[in-house]
């Protein structure tokens, strides 16, 4: 009795969860998910506000932005959460290798938004359009605003990937490790849902800053 | 615990004894149990409550007569900021979820642990963190905030102090606060024991349920509004800086939608304390259950609907302003819903008048005050000629001093038992609560009267005919400090020489109390089973028995 009570103990206190509870903890990061779209809808609604104020600078803003571009990483990010989904259905299939080259994958696809991403903001840099920069202090308030909430809202998502891929990153860790099977996946599954959100944030930014003049 | 290898059965021994893998301070330090942080967060919060008392003690006194008294203009612009911040993101609002929810929610709802323990943990470092910062935050860059505890736009823009790096602290904290209402969300959701229903759960569980969806929902908003500050000194994105076009307005807005639920964060589970001391001390079952039970998710809902209050004055349309006072009016249903049943749950109660219960008396008592003088500034007229002045001042201190501060004491005294396994001088504790009430209605009432005359709120200089007041508030100050010392003094001598607390003092009723003071490692030996709601007596069984063993784990 004594024993076993010390164990039970190790294993609370010490080890992890005595009790494992995967509808615990998928509920626990769908809470953080809520808290990642408030985050981001304090930002939206600035958004929405100042495009009610200068609805032509916003226009003639964006229109200084290449779709382009916007449209390749969009079509990147959907691609990666794809990959994410056959990664955790090929880990309950009980194909680890499979899910981790899927997972590899993904990671590649966030890198090359990322890589695009930095492509396009020093390519604007380059031409003077930055906060305090001498292409952007001579254009007009709101679109100053815009290119002020562009760099914010696309530079916050951008640090989103970055935690995403790392989170991704230690699941491959787990993975590899074996602490992630088939028969306790909670931990992949957690961090494809992470991605999903970064991915879906990217496609409500995609039309508002790209698309919308 | 006397040769620090004990480490036997856990049941057997209280968590204190029980040292498991670390012994000493590594065992506190790296602790995943909910009541240990439960104690490093009581600890670190009153040194924190410590110093913003010394600064509130410090702007009384230079409020002692007009002009300079013992300080410069500039170091009181500080020194009021310092305390607001303290005060509200390092006590006011972390501070009963933190220490009693911790420490008492998951033994109230029959779990070994919140759900998640390390998340728990790195909470309680989050929070060290941000007080860290904020400390350093005062030596470092230009010197100490001085924009007062909201930080409005544009001024926190373009002050030449260390802006930057206190709101770095406001958005850590916020961090903090977020993870442990997300993990109290999973642990009501996931952790309750058998025949724990939603409606079996004790008032203090309901308290916090509401605050962690408050704390989870309200508290991401003013993290990307504070991170927009630091944006915006650092870079110059122009969004509130009115000379690049943005507007400082929506900085209010945005700062307000969370700042005005934080004061439900405050106050629902200090309420929810009320009902189960109330219950504890009348010998009853609380009166309309679930009318206060619900009305904690209703104050929660109607908080988020209130932030325009805070803007009344400062340009808003007029239909809006009317919406925002309605809306503002709509919380004191709820709010009525709860202190119309405790006042029927007292009647015809056995009411046995202990600390806690003095206090909660006091509570009632200031909690009124603070609330009808809530309305005269929720109503657009006498808000326009009471905006800003010392009117405000009293009236927040009412409701957030005295709602949360009285009741963080009164649930020190209450659960101090539980946390302890000692009992603490019950005269001396009552006391120490009449000087504190008497000291505290000597401090601020007379900022009504202040406010209502015209004295401008964060001034560092008044006129002369203000002075007799001031005086009088200054000598409040004292006499509140003195009250927060007796009680201070008598706890920590309790904790040393009180006598050895029974596991049920007070003849409480919920589930914390079946369980020896102070608690074992995982509280419960065997999962208990609940068989009804949580303020049921039996009186046909002298032990009051709630728990039924069913099973043994």
């Amino acid at each position: 009795m004594s024993h076993n009570s010390e164990t039970l103990a190790h294993e609370v206190h010490e080890g992890g969860h005595a009790h494992r509870d995967d509808v615990g903890s998928k509920m626990g990061i769908w809470l953080f998910l809520f808290t990642e779209l408030l985050l981001f809808g304090g930002m939206f609604i600035l958004y929405a506000s100042y495009r009610y104020i200068y609805p032509n600078d916003f226009k003639a803003a964006a229109l200084e932005l290449d779709p382009i571009l916007g449209a390749v990483n969009t079509v990147i990010l959907l691609t990666s959460s794809l990959t994410v989904v056959l990664g955790i259905v090929a880990l309950t299939k009980n194909n680890a290798k499979l899910c981790m080259t899927y997972l590899w994958i993904t990671q590649v696809c966030g890198l090359a938004f990322l890589v695009n991403k930095y492509f396009e903001w020093t390519h604007k840099i380059h031409l003077g359009i930055y906060p305090n920069g001498p292409a952007l202090d001579d254009m007009a308030q709101g679109e100053r605003v815009f290119f002020g909430l562009y760099y914010t809202m696309t530079g916050l998502h951008g640090l989103h990937v970055i935690v995403g891929m790392a989170f991704i990153g230690f699941v491959m860790w787990f993975i590899h490790k074996k602490y992630i099977t088939s028969t306790n996946l909670q931990k992949l599954e957690n961090s494809g849902l992470y991605w999903h959100l970064v991915d879906i944030i990217w496609i409500f930014l995609f039309p508002l800053f790209y698309l919308i003049h | 615990m006397a040769n620090g290898t004990i480490a036997g059965n856990p049941a057997e021994v209280s968590f204190y004894e029980y040292d498991g893998k670390r012994k000493g301070i590594a065992g506190w330090l790296l602790t995943l149990d909910h009541k240990r942080i439960g104690i490093l967060y009581l600890i670190s919060m009153l040194s924190f409550f410590a110093v913003a008392v010394t600064l509130g003690f410090l702007m009384r006194l230079e409020m002692l007569s007009p002009g300079e008294t013992i300080m410069k203009a500039q170091t009181y612009n500080s020194i009021f900021t310092l305390h607001g911040v303290i005060m509200v993101f390092l006590f006011i609002i972390p501070g009963i979820p933190a220490v009693f929810g911790n420490f008492i929610m998951p033994i109230q709802i029959g779990a070994k642990d919140v759900i998640f323990p390390r998340l728990n943990l790195m909470s309680w470092y989050l929070y060290i963190i941000g007080g860290a910062i904020a400390i350093v935050s005062l030596f470092t860059g230009g010197g100490i905030m001085d924009t007062g505890w909201t930080f409005y736009a544009p001024y926190s823009l373009r002050s030449t102090a260390n802006i930057s790096l206190s709101v770095f602290a406001a958005f850590v904290l916020g961090f903090s606060s977020i993870l442990t209402g997300l993990n109290f969300v999973t642990t009501i959701h996931r952790m309750r024991c058998p025949g724990m229903t939603f409606f079996r759960m004790p008032l203090f569980c309901w308290g916090l349920y509401s605050t962690a969806w408050i704390q989870i929902l309200a508290t991401p908003v003013i993290g990307i509004t504070l991170l927009l500050i630091i944006l915006e000194r650092f870079f110059g994105i122009g969004v509130f800086d009115p000379n690049k076009g943005g507007d400082p307005l929506l900085y209010q807005h945005l700062f307000w939608i969370y700042s005005h639920p934080a004061v439900y964060i405050m106050i629902l589970p200090a309420m929810g304390v009320v009902s189960d001391i109330i219950a504890t001390f009348t010998k009853k079952d609380i009166f309309g259950y679930v009318p206060i039970a619900l009305s904690s998710l209703a104050i929660a809902f109607v908080g988020y609907l209130v932030w325009g209050h805070h803007m009344f004055t400062s340009g808003m349309s007029d239909t809006a302003r009317v919406i925002f006072s309605f809306l503002t009016f709509l919380v004191a249903i709820p709010t009525g819903v709860k202190v119309f049943n405790w006042t029927a749950s007292l009647y015809k109660g056995s009411i046995d008048m202990r600390a806690p219960m003095l206090y909660v008396m006091a509570f009632i008592v200031v909690f009124s005050i603070g609330g009808l003088t809530g309305l005269v500034l929720g109503t657009l007229d006498t808000d326009i000629h009471l905006t800003d002045t010392y009117f405000v001042v009293a009236h927040f201190h009412y409701v957030m001093f005295g709602g949360m501060g009285l009741l963080f004491f009164a649930s020190l005294h209450y659960w101090f038992p539980k946390m302890f396994g000692r009992m603490y001088n019950e005269k001396t504790a009552k006391v120490a609560c009449w000087v504190f009430v008497v000291g505290f209605n000597t401090l601020y009432f007379p900022m009504f009267i202040m406010g209502y005359l015209g004295m401008p709120r964060r001034y560092y200089d008044y006129l002369p005919e203000f002075q007799i007041w001031h005086v009088i508030a200054t000598v409040g100050s004292w006499i509140m400090i003195t009250g927060m010392i007796i009680m201070f003094v008598n706890l920590i001598r309790g904790l040393y020489k009180g006598a050895i607390a029974p596991e049920n003092p007070w003849g409480s009723t919920t589930l914390e109390w079946k369980v020896p003071s102070p608690p074992p490692l995982e509280n419960f030996d065997e999962i208990p089973v609940v068989t009804h709601g949580p303020y049921h007596r039996d009186w046909e069984d002298d032990s009051l028995e709630v728990v039924k063993e069913v099973k043994k784990h």
